[in-house]
């Protein structure tokens, strides 16, 4: 997984509540086999004009020009400015492939839905979470300044602004120390073989219903 | 031992490993697996020559993508075709418990197919690359979706590392009134706790009236668990779990059932547990639900009108409200039964089973669907469920009333087979997202029972099923 230490980045605004998943990447774009190739289809719904399909020349596509993304001041954002509840709905992780694949790096937003966090931290995407409050003025500076960047420093846990205010995050332990150093989660758990052995050896002995194989037909 | 919750009781009989920071390596008994969100991990899986670490405990089927016609023609569409084959190719190759694969006659939605066949069992833990997941707490599991790097992770290793989630109690006490449903209890629990009242947090669902649901009932509350935004929901087992579950073809029997009963009657919360929050609602108060935005907590009694965005003062929330009523082109104060409808959908992993469509079939005996109604179409939620409700002769009373009665899948819920909905059109759906563009682009949905969706087909609008069913011509 790609690393997340610090990130400078310039900033897009996304005014709007429970943004779901179903609008980050819709459906049609699920059929896909893939892990890649899903920024071009990001919020396909309100980033054309047009009805998106797979298969199709985006480039040549007409785009919707109040939409945020395709405001030449956003061109190159890393940073994805969100509101409350962010990432609602379905489990896609398609989603957070879309987003990164498009070039976000992070999200800041009030919340998250709980599966697209999760999903994320899988795919070397920080999603912070500050106050609302903090995020509203965040959105009117971003809004009242072109070009406004911030720096996301995962390792202190800050959020610091151009005028050098500087706001605090948490962030769990273990998702942080796998985002900071690229880890292979599966890896990691792997190393706990033994104890996997151990614990089902202890559950079947409890629930042996739970380890009947062989067919029920 | 400190007193207990449910919750507390699953996460504890499967903690693996403590991690740091209240984190746990959590075992997996239950892997759904549908062909949507399965293929990458199966192929980061071989990426990392890895091999399955217990491929027994996948149930997999197709369902997203299949057709709800012409099955002898196969899947039309080549993308889906391809990942219909992708599933079934992996499975060939890395093994299941069972596949249920596209025209099999077990095949169907697999949230509708695992507990038909036994397959999740109170006490499990049970995950699938589907936020749906949470339908199986209706069991007593600890059931909840995941994104398809965990699938890869469950595959490699039975195990997720979890973040122990808050502890959240849904009370609903009372007896809930004729033409009131699970369904309705559930929208009305979202609209007042809202999208993301149940983030972070797994909730039991309990009390007399959810104890009163029969396990379809209690599936279809679990199922909209996470539109409130628990990724778990949990209802405690009881005889009416164990009478449902026994003699399915997954489940223990003989002397093993005996000792699972036995193990299952203890998975209930400590009459002292302590929850970190409390909601109650009384059944009395709860009134046949309608959708009339795009989300799940914009919700009224079919009674009710659109809201008015001019009565909001926050500017935030009025925003996304007439956002909302411009999306599904809706004039503010329009009363709910004055909303006419294009299509009905009966059908989704939240309401395809066979109680679902006796009480749609209650309501379309006899009448006939409304000339402005486009399209009425019924989904059963399996093969199973399509045969026994062939049996009872339901698929000759749709018929009967030009509903249109098709073959299993999640069809119209997410329009990623050809059921989908034009652009502007209108649909009474008995599914769980009314988000925009979920049926389609640019379709507009209204999140209602089965009975109401019925109801909505014959008289061509919303209709209060507490107060019968009006025809068309006559309304």
């Amino acid at each position: 997984m790609r690393k997340f230490t610090v990130l400078d980045g310039l900033v897009a605004p996304l005014d709007r509540a429970n943004v779901d998943t179903d609008a980050i990447i819709p459906k049609q774009f699920l059929k896909s086999i893939k892990r890649s190739g899903f920024g071009p289809n990001l919020f396909d719904e309100w980033r054309y004009l047009d009805h998106g399909e797979p298969g199709m020349d985006n480039a040549a596509r007409p785009l919707a020009p109040d939409f945020v993304l395709n405001q030449p001041r956003y061109r190159g954002a890393e940073i994805l400015l969100a509101r409350e509840n962010f990432g609602c709905g379905s489990s896609r992780e398609h989603a957070p492939w879309a987003l990164e694949d498009f070039g976000f790096r992070a999200l800041i937003a009030p919340s998250y839905a709980d599966i697209f966090h999760g999903n994320c931290f899988k795919n070397g995407l920080l999603p912070v979470v500050l106050p609302a409050a903090v995020v509203d003025t965040l959105f009117a500076e971003t809004l009242a300044t072109p070009g406004y960047r911030l720096t996301v420093d995962l390792a202190a846990q800050t959020v610091v602004t151009p005028s050098g205010a500087r706001h605090a995050f948490e962030v769990d332990p273990f998702r942080k120390h796998n985002l900071l150093e690229g880890l292979d989660e599966i890896g990691l758990t792997l190393r706990h073989a033994d104890a996997i052995r151990a614990f089902e050896a202890k559950h079947r002995a409890a629930q042996p219903w739970l380890f009947t194989t062989g067919s029920a037909a | 031992m400190p007193s207990q919750t449910l919750y507390d009781k699953l996460w504890a009989s499967h903690v693996v490993r403590e991690e740091a920071g209240g984190n746990a390596l959590i075992y997996i008994d239950r892997h759904l697996v549908h062909e949507v969100t399965s293929p990458q991990a199966f192929e980061g899986l071989d990426l990392a020559h890895r091999t399955p670490w217990r491929i027994d405990t996948v149930v997999a089927t197709a369902d997203h993508n299949t057709p709800t016609r012409d099955w002898d023609q196969g899947i039309r569409d080549p993308i889906s075709r391809q990942q219909v084959e992708t599933l079934d190719a992996n499975i060939r190759r890395f093994g299941a418990r069972a596949y249920f694969p596209f025209r099999d006659e077990r095949q169907g939605i697999v949230h509708v197919i695992g507990p038909e066949q036994g397959a999740t069992l109170p006490g499990m833990t049970v995950v699938c690359g589907d936020s749906h997941t949470s339908t199986h707490g209706a069991f007593g599991a600890l059931a909840f979706g995941i994104g398809t790097s965990e699938v890869e992770h469950v595959l490699a290793t039975q195990c997720l590392n979890l973040k122990r989630a808050k502890r959240m109690l849904v009370r609903v006490d009372g007896a809930l009134g004729h033409g009131v449903t699970a369904k309705d209890v559930a929208l009305a629990i979202i609209g007042h706790i809202g999208t993301a009242g149940g983030t972070g947090h797994a909730i039991e669902f309990a009390g007399s009236a959810i104890r009163g649901l029969s396990m379809e009932g209690r599936m279809t509350l679990c199922n909209m668990a996470i539109e409130a935004g628990a990724r778990a929901g949990m209802v405690a087992p009881d005889d009416t779990t164990f009478a449902y579950l026994k003699g399915r073809p997954f489940a223990p029997s003989g002397a093993q059932w005996d000792a699972a009963v036995a193990f299952w009657r203890t998975l209930a919360s400590d009459a002292d547990a302590v929850f970190d929050r409390v909601v109650e609602l009384r059944a009395e108060d709860i009134a046949p639900q309608v959708t009339w935005g795009t989300s799940p907590e914009m919700v009224d009694t079919v009674d009710g009108r659109v809201p008015d965005p001019a009565a909001i003062a926050d500017p935030v929330r009025r925003g996304s409200l007439e956002r909302a009523l411009a999306y599904m082109g809706l004039a503010p104060n329009t009363p709910i039964t004055e909303i006419a409808i294009d299509k009905v959908f009966i059908g989704s992993c939240t309401n395809s089973r066979i109680e679902d469509l006796r009480a749609a079939a209650a309501v379309v005996k006899g009448r006939t669907k409304a000339a402005s109604v486009k399209l009425a179409m019924v989904v059963p939620g399996s093969g199973p469920v399509k045969r026994q409700a062939e049996a009872e002769g339901l698929d000759a009373i749709f018929r009967a009333a030009g509903f249109e009665w098709r073959e299993p899948g999640c069809s119209m819920c997410l329009a990623m087979n050809d059921d989908r909905l034009e652009p502007g059109e209108r649909c009474a759906s008995t599914s769980n997202r009314n988000f925009e563009g979920r049926q389609g682009a640019g379709g507009r949905t209204h999140l209602v029972s089965p009975a109401m969706a019925a109801a909505a087909g014959i008289a061509g609008r919303f209709v209060d099923v507490r107060r019968g069913v009006p025809d068309a011509s006559a309304a």
